[in-house]
């Protein structure tokens, strides 16, 4: 379970984050949306540990990040970055395999690069793509590299940042049906940003709107089109006019 | 602009200063600290020291040897002045190994590493791929500046070392084709004149401009700004600035190694 205790963040004097509270119950998949800036990838850095929150605190399993193990926390996780931030210089299976070529869990080359295949074959890649490089591959390609680097230590929380940015509705649809099917078949936590409301649909388990530094409305997914808030409906109705401000 | 308004940007720009010179010793600090602390990366080392060392002999290399042979120019025109022609072997000698040889190679060494260093890094940051090596347990100071800072510090002694044999093999070429010296005269003088000390002192500046170039590379990669303008700011302030400490750091060893 992970759990976020009245979280708050600033950078100068924006205040990003006023008191983020969220729940997410094991092996549940949970999509926090919200407009551009509104600070669902710094809620997200924030658990990494990549930011650090000003005030707050999270826990993983019970148990306060800040006072466990860095290594065996990071280890649980996987995550799927927005531009996939594949290593360039890297081949695809040494991407995916990246773990167990250094480091503590180091393994032989090529046990290695077998397990890579295998993962690479998860998500619909054949091993010809194996020693091809990043920017070898179209976009969507590379997404599925990216998953196929979240779910290659078996975690137990995955994170998924904007998954189907950038893809066309079809690449966007195929993503979405591997990472339900992925979420489902492993039984993990998962965190999914996005904007995209088919995204949300196929994904969900339940939805947080995140919205002026706090989450607006949370719920399961079968209550988002039927929900009061006026927020959350301009959200997914992506209406212009409503208590959200755009820029016009 | 008024009195007070001068003061405070005089101000202004002194905390900036001061700032951006804590983050540099830390980093420092924050360096030396895990080049002792392992898990190592040893194939990243070999790397770097592949793309740092080895890749960058060829431009080494060349400026050492124009330079040795303008200096060879430059000496025996001012030594036709008192009729001291004979000295251009030991003084090129002693000139590329003390301070041309290590100067100009660290500071070609600046251009081409700092800024490659610093883009490298700093599109890194950009697209996320340093989030992604703290996802995968990976300390991006023991997996990127570590290899990089140990691989100059040993390289660009090396290259100075051979930098300063290719500046005085020009010297030589235009010494004996140009200038008309004995070949083996030549060759005499420059061994008879040169020291051990004064090949180690350039080699021991090297290794100190090596750090400072991969130390600044990676400072400012690290701490890139977003885009490809704050990639483009992050290469040019790790060029100029390793270029300037080199200078800085030449003068300050110099007085050192030859007036204590």
């Amino acid at each position: 379970m992970i759990k976020l205790e009245n979280l708050h963040k600033s950078f100068d004097n924006n205040d990003v984050l006023k008191g983020v509270n969220i729940t997410v119950n094991k092996g549940s998949s949970l999509v926090l949306i919200g407009g551009s800036g509104t600070g669902k990838s710094v809620t997200l850095k924030c658990v990494l540990g990549l930011v650090t929150p000003d005030k707050g605190r999270i826990f993983i399993d019970g148990r306060d990040v800040n006072k466990t193990d860095r290594d065996a926390f990071l280890s649980k996780f996987g995550m799927l970055f927005q531009g996939s931030a594949l290593f360039d210089s890297l081949p695809i299976w040494q991407n995916v395999a990246f773990r167990l070529l250094r480091g503590p869990y180091k393994k032989l080359h090529n046990e290695a690069r077998q397990i890579a295949i295998e993962k690479l074959r998860r998500v619909g890649l054949s091993m010809n793509v194996a020693d091809k490089f990043p920017a070898e591959l179209s976009g969507g390609m590379q997404k599925r590299v990216g998953l196929a680097r979240a779910i290659f230590a078996d975690p137990e929380i995955i994170f998924f940042d904007e998954p189907t940015t950038g893809l066309d509705p079809i690449m966007s649809g195929v993503i979405n049906k591997l990472i339900r099917e992925i979420v489902v078949e492993m039984g993990v936590t998962a965190i999914t940003i996005t904007h995209d409301m088919s995204s949300v649909r196929a994904i969900a388990d339940d939805v947080a709107m995140l919205h002026d530094g706090i989450i607006q409305w949370t719920g399961p997914i079968g209550d988002l089109d039927c929900s009061s808030d006026p927020c959350l409906d301009q959200f997914v109705n992506g209406r212009a006019n409503g208590p959200i401000k755009a820029i016009q | 602009m008024t009195i007070n308004g001068s003061l405070a940007y005089i101000g202004r720009n002194t905390l900036l200063f001061l700032a951006a010179t804590g983050r540099i010793v830390l980093f420092v600090w924050n360096t030396l600290r895990h080049c002792v602390a392992g898990p190592f990366y040893w194939r990243e080392l070999v790397s770097a020291l592949v793309q740092i060392g080895w890749l960058s002999l060829p431009v080494v290399g060349l400026t050492a040897l124009f330079t040795g042979g303008a200096l060879a120019l430059q000496i025996y025109a001012g030594g036709a002045r008192f009729n001291a022609e004979a000295i251009v072997p030991s003084i090129v000698s002693i000139g590329m190994a003390r301070e041309l040889g290590p100067v100009l190679g660290g500071l070609m060494v600046a251009a081409r590493v700092a800024s490659s260093v610093a883009a490298e890094i700093g599109t890194m940051k950009v697209t996320e791929q340093i989030d992604a090596l703290v996802t995968l347990s990976t300390d991006p100071m023991k997996y990127l500046t570590v290899p990089r800072v140990v691989a100059a510090t040993l390289c660009v002694p090396l290259l100075v070392g051979v930098g300063d044999a290719i500046g005085i093999m020009g010297g030589y070429l235009v010494g004996t084709t140009r200038l008309g010296f004995n070949e083996v005269v030549y060759l005499k003088n420059t061994i008879d004149f040169l020291q051990t000390w004064d090949i180690l002192s350039g080699m021991i500046k090297g290794a100190v401009f090596g750090f400072i170039i991969a130390l600044m590379g990676c400072f400012y990669g690290m701490n890139s700004g977003r885009g490809a303008q704050g990639v483009g700011t992050a290469t040019k302030s790790a060029v100029v600035t390793a270029s300037v400490l080199i200078l800085v750091a030449n003068y300050i060893l110099t007085e050192v190694f030859f007036t204590a």
